[in-house]
This record gives structure tokens, sequence and C-alpha cells, in this order.
């Protein structure tokens, strides 16, 4: 169900588009149901299809698409560190499998035992010139030392917000 | 690094601290280009001057921007100007840089573009990870509003204009300009037949202008300026400046705003600082992972749209990636065959099944358990791709991988050295497959 401020911000998002063309609206309204959970569930799905007069199955084959929809459980923080080939001549790989070995969960990625950290590898972020770099939850985290991402990592731990933290760096 | 332009174009904000700020763009004679054109030109005359003054199309095709916008049909309404924001190529890292320092040139691009072809509403379409790139941009949006450079009757002149932000969720070929519109309308961001093209029929079926976000950059100044101040830059076939973004083995990676025609020696050596370590330039990618590889004896390539396509390469976006002697090339290869697999968005086969192919042989070599035959394989599978893919995005796997056999041979052949060759290579890759 839609809350009240989730409705409002839909119809934000409904007047950018003409008012046939409520299609155009299914990212940004699949973006506002995501945030419930940080993960798409059958009932989120079903909102953004009653709300758009799409079907369901049109909805669940732009999730498919897209990388940054998510229909399983993930950390509170999503970690995607950049391993694309112009990061890679950076040492963007290392720096990412030292970082998953320092949290514990294997050296290919994954989820922290806390549920805090969903930590993966992805591909271009645009910030090529910048790497080692990453985003957390979209924040962009540039020309990082392993000393500055577990000071990031810690700071999270302890409960600061990502806003304030991603404003250092 | 030396000084090539007394002025940037499009990185102003290098030159005028805070011009992010509108009311210090408008002290640097921002928005002035649009009170000037909504006084003083035809929507026509804009378009003639784009073209006169050769501006290309700076998301990688190079096509001209005045010739793009005179597509545009007069009696259709409504039409758009959608920006091409989808800035996700390996290596390109410019049009982030433009919209977060410098959003207000954007925004003053598309008013004129949209003036010049009777738009009234234009969507910014950038990637899903650009919303922190969008906030700020949605407030530039909202001064330039505020300002009345936006909305109803801009200026007094009877012209009216919206800008809307929307952001993609991450898919490599919403770049690709037909897909991006599928994506724009709430479709899977696949490919669309063409004909008709998007100037006949675009966004909602309407005529529409799809320009990346530096292409439009460049309209500010022309406009302002005139055409022979903007031909005074680059070369006569390349006019302009071109921002070139450098990443890989080099000292100081970056953006770097220079006049095209500019020799790539002075991009590595004098922008970038030279390669890290001092070694020797091993490989050059100059449109990103869709590269020609150029070897380092290239070096002396200037860098313009005719000069790098005779070099066997093309400009592309100017993405430019360096790689040195401590890289191994097959390595690198692998790396973007790994990216365009992962973004292939399963519309066509040949690039569907190609990359899924190119990915099992290359891991298979990389890994140590390659053979001659795997070798043979990767040219085999790109000869398949070739001219079959239904957009540019797969056709743009089958240079980077032509050229890195052509040029590092020896590096594929070292790595499969002494493994036997099997007597069913079929089944052993679909071993791998499995």
């Amino acid at each position: 169900m839609w809350s009240e401020k989730e409705r409002q911000e839909l119809d934000k998002i409904l007047e950018k588009y003409p008012p046939d063309r409520k299609m155009s609206a299914v990212l940004p309204a699949l973006y506002v149901v995501q945030r419930r959970k940080n993960y798409l569930t059958d009932d989120d799905i079903k909102d953004v299809a009653e709300a758009l007069d799409v079907t369901v199955t049109h909805v669940h084959s732009v999730i498919g698409f897209y990388t940054l929809f998510r229909k399983e459980p993930t950390g509170k923080y999503m970690v995607q560190v950049c391993t694309d080939l112009p990061c890679a001549l950076r040492g963007a790989e290392d720096f990412y499998h030292r970082l998953c070995e320092r949290m514990e969960i294997g050296s290919h990625g994954g989820t922290t035992d806390d549920d805090l950290f969903t930590v993966e590898g992805v591909v271009c972020i645009a910030a090529c010139d910048k790497a080692p770099c990453m985003q957390i939850n979209l924040e962009f985290f540039e020309s990082l030392t392993d000393d500055q991402i577990d000071e990031v990592i810690k700071r999270l731990r302890q409960g600061e917000s990502l806003t304030a933290v991603a404003a250092n760096y | 690094m030396s000084k090539v332009l007394d002025r940037h174009l499009i990185f102003r904000h290098r030159d005028i601290e805070n011009i992010q700020n509108i009311d210090t763009y408008i002290k640097d004679d921002g928005y002035s280009a649009l009170k000037k054109a909504l006084k003083e030109m035809k929507p026509v005359d804009v378009t003639n001057e784009v073209k006169s003054a050769g501006l290309r199309g700076r998301g990688g095709a190079g096509f001209p921007a005045g010739v793009k916008w005179s597509f545009i049909p007069k009696d259709i309404f409504p039409k758009y100007v959608v920006v091409n924001a989808d800035e996700s190529e390996p290596g390109t890292f410019k049009d982030r840089e433009i919209m977060e320092k410098n959003p207000h040139l954007l925004l003053e691009g598309i008013a004129l573009c949209a003036y010049a072809v009777g738009a009234s509403a234009s969507y910014i379409y950038g990637r899903g990870e650009f919303l922190s790139t969008f906030r700020p941009l949605q407030q530039a949006i909202d001064d330039a509003y505020k300002h009345g450079f936006l909305g109803e009757n801009i200026l007094g002149s009877g012209f009216s204009l919206d800008i809307r932000l929307h952001l993609g969720a991450g898919a490599y070929i919403c770049g690709e300009e037909t897909a991006l519109l599928n994506s724009l309308e709430g479709l899977m961001g696949q490919p669309r037949n063409r004909p008709p093209f998007p100037a006949v029929a675009g966004l909602y079926a309407k005529p529409t202008v799809i320009n990346n976000v530096e292409t439009l950059s460049g309209v500010p100044y022309i406009i302002l300026n005139g055409i022979d101040a903007y031909r005074k830059y680059g070369t006569d076939r390349s006019p302009g400046t071109k921002i070139f973004s450098l990443s890989g083995r080099v000292n100081r990676p970056g953006n770097y705003e220079l006049p095209l025609g500019t020799p790539l020696r002075h991009l590595v050596e004098e922008c970038g600082g030279g390669v890290i370590d001092g070694k020797q330039v091993k490989g050059i990618l100059p449109s990103g992972a869709a590269s020609s590889i150029m070897g380092g004896d290239k070096l002396d390539t200037h860098l313009d749209y005719e000069s790098m396509v005779e070099a066997g390469s093309m400009l592309g976006s100017g993405s430019v990636i360096i790689l040195d002697e401590t890289i191994n090339g097959v390595w690198a290869a692998k790396k973007n065959i790994d990216f365009f697999r992962h973004e292939s968005c399963g519309k066509c086969s040949p690039c569907r099944e190609g990359t899924h192919w190119l990915k099992s042989v290359y891991t298979k070599i990389v890994d140590g358990h390659g053979t001659k035959q795997d070798v043979d394989m990767l040219g085999t599978i790109i000869g398949q791709m070739e001219g079959n893919c239904f957009c540019p995005l797969g056709e743009f796997v089958v240079p980077g991988v032509r050229t890195s056999l052509g040029l590092y041979m020896d590096e594929y052949l070292e790595m499969v050295a002494g493994n036997e060759e099997a007597s069913q290579p079929q089944k052993d890759l679909i071993h791998t497959f499995f």
C-alpha cells in the first residue's frame, strides 16, 4: 500500500510525463517502493502496476532488465565497487578482494553477518579517474585507500548518516 | 600541464569559481546566448549556425548536430529534446563533471536546441548511478525557472520550455538512443528498429532530438560568439574543443578539454603526466571499451575524428584508456568482454550468444586451460557477430577483440602454450558453459 508521503511523491513524478504516458514512471516509481525494504516484494510490484495501469508481468520484466532493482533482501548499505578495466588498471580488483576479506564475506562479495553491508563488484560507474571508486547506496566514494574505506564502514556501523559520511569523500 | 586553451569552452568551471551558481554563471555571460537567440534569431538561424560551426555529436558517433536538428519535421507536435546523460562506457566520465560543475551551460544548450527545433519539453536521461549528480542539477533547473530562463514564455519571447530529469536504473544499452527512448517510456531498454528514426518518431512516437550532454553544452558558445570564434579551435572537419577522459596507467588521470586535432601524445604526456613509473605505452583504447586498440607507436596520432579513423581506430566519446607494458593484453581484452557480456541486452542472438561465448573462451584462456584452437575460436566468434548485431553496441565488441588478437597474439599463444588441442573443441567449450 502506498503511504500518504509516497503517494505525494508519486504524484509529483507523474507530473513529469504526459497524462496518457503513466508507464514512463515505472523506473522512478520502483525506486520509491524499493526504499521500503531495500528490495522489492510482490506487494511493492503490485502497487506500482496498479498505480501506473500496467501489468504485474510488465513490471517484473523491467525489474529483471535493470541492475539497480532487487527482489532479494540485501544489507542496509549496498557497497558497489567498480572493477572494470580502467579501474582494474589502477588496482581496483585487489582493492575489492581485500575489502571483502576484511569484511569477512569471502573474496567475491556478499552480505555481512549483521546484514548491514552487501558488497559487490560492479561495472563502470563513471569515476574511472578516481579509482578505486565505489558507490554506497548510490553515493560516490572516490580515490580510496584501504584505511579510508575502513573508516567509512566504521562510521556507518556507528550509525552516522550516509549523507554525512559521503560529504567527507 | 601546458596550456593549450586560452579559455575553456565547456569546462568553464575550471576558469571561474562557483559557476554552478546561477548568479556567477550569468555574470560570465551565461544565458546571453539564449537571450541573443530569442531576441535576434529565428529558430532556423540557430540550427544553421550550429551546422556551419561544424559541431559534431560528442557521445561517440560524431554526427553533425545541426544536421540532426534539421531532420525534425516542422508540422508535427509536440516535439522533444532528449539529453543522453547515460554515461556508461568504461573510461567515460566527462558528462558527470559538466552536470555537476557547470550545469547551467547544459541547460542553456538544451534551451537553444529546443528553440531551434520547436520543442517545448525536454528530458535529461541519466544513468541510475547519477542520483547524487542529479540533485544539484535539479537545483540548477529550479534556479533557471526562477530567473525566467525556463518555463512559460521565456524572457517574454513566447517560447516555453520545461526540462525534467529522469533516472535510468543500471543498463549500458540505454546509451543507445532508441533503447534510451524505450527506457524513458517505461519499457525494457532494448533498441528499436530504424527507420523510423527518432527525428521523425522518437519519444512517444513524436519528433525527437537526442544529443549527448557535451554536444548540447557546446552550443551556447557558438551562438554567442559565432562560427569563426568556434572554428578557431580544432581542425577544419573537426572544429571546436572536446573533453577527453584519460584513465588507466597514467600519472594524472582526469578530464581534459582540448582543441580537436591535439596530438594524443600531448594528452598522455603533458596532461596526464606520462605513464606510471616511466613505463612504455603498450596500448591505447581511445574510445573506451568499444575501441579498436592502438599500439603505443600511435601516440603521435591527432585527436580528431578523421585522423583517428585513418590510424585504424575512432575518436568516439574521447575516453582514452592507457595500457602500459606491465599489463597483459589478453587480460585487458577479457575485462572488456566481461563488461559487454554483462551489458548485452539480450535482444539479438549475435550479441547475446556472441558475448557469452567470448567470455567462456576468454575465461578458459586466462585461467590457463586454453588451446590454440580457442584463440582461433575468438576470431571465429567475432566474425559471426560483425555486421549481424541489431544495434551498434553489439558491433562495439568486435574491434577490441580483433585488434587485441592482432597486437598481442604472442601473449595469447604464450598463455595457451603446452596445452593439448582438444579433439572436440565444441564439446570442450560446452563443458565450460555448464
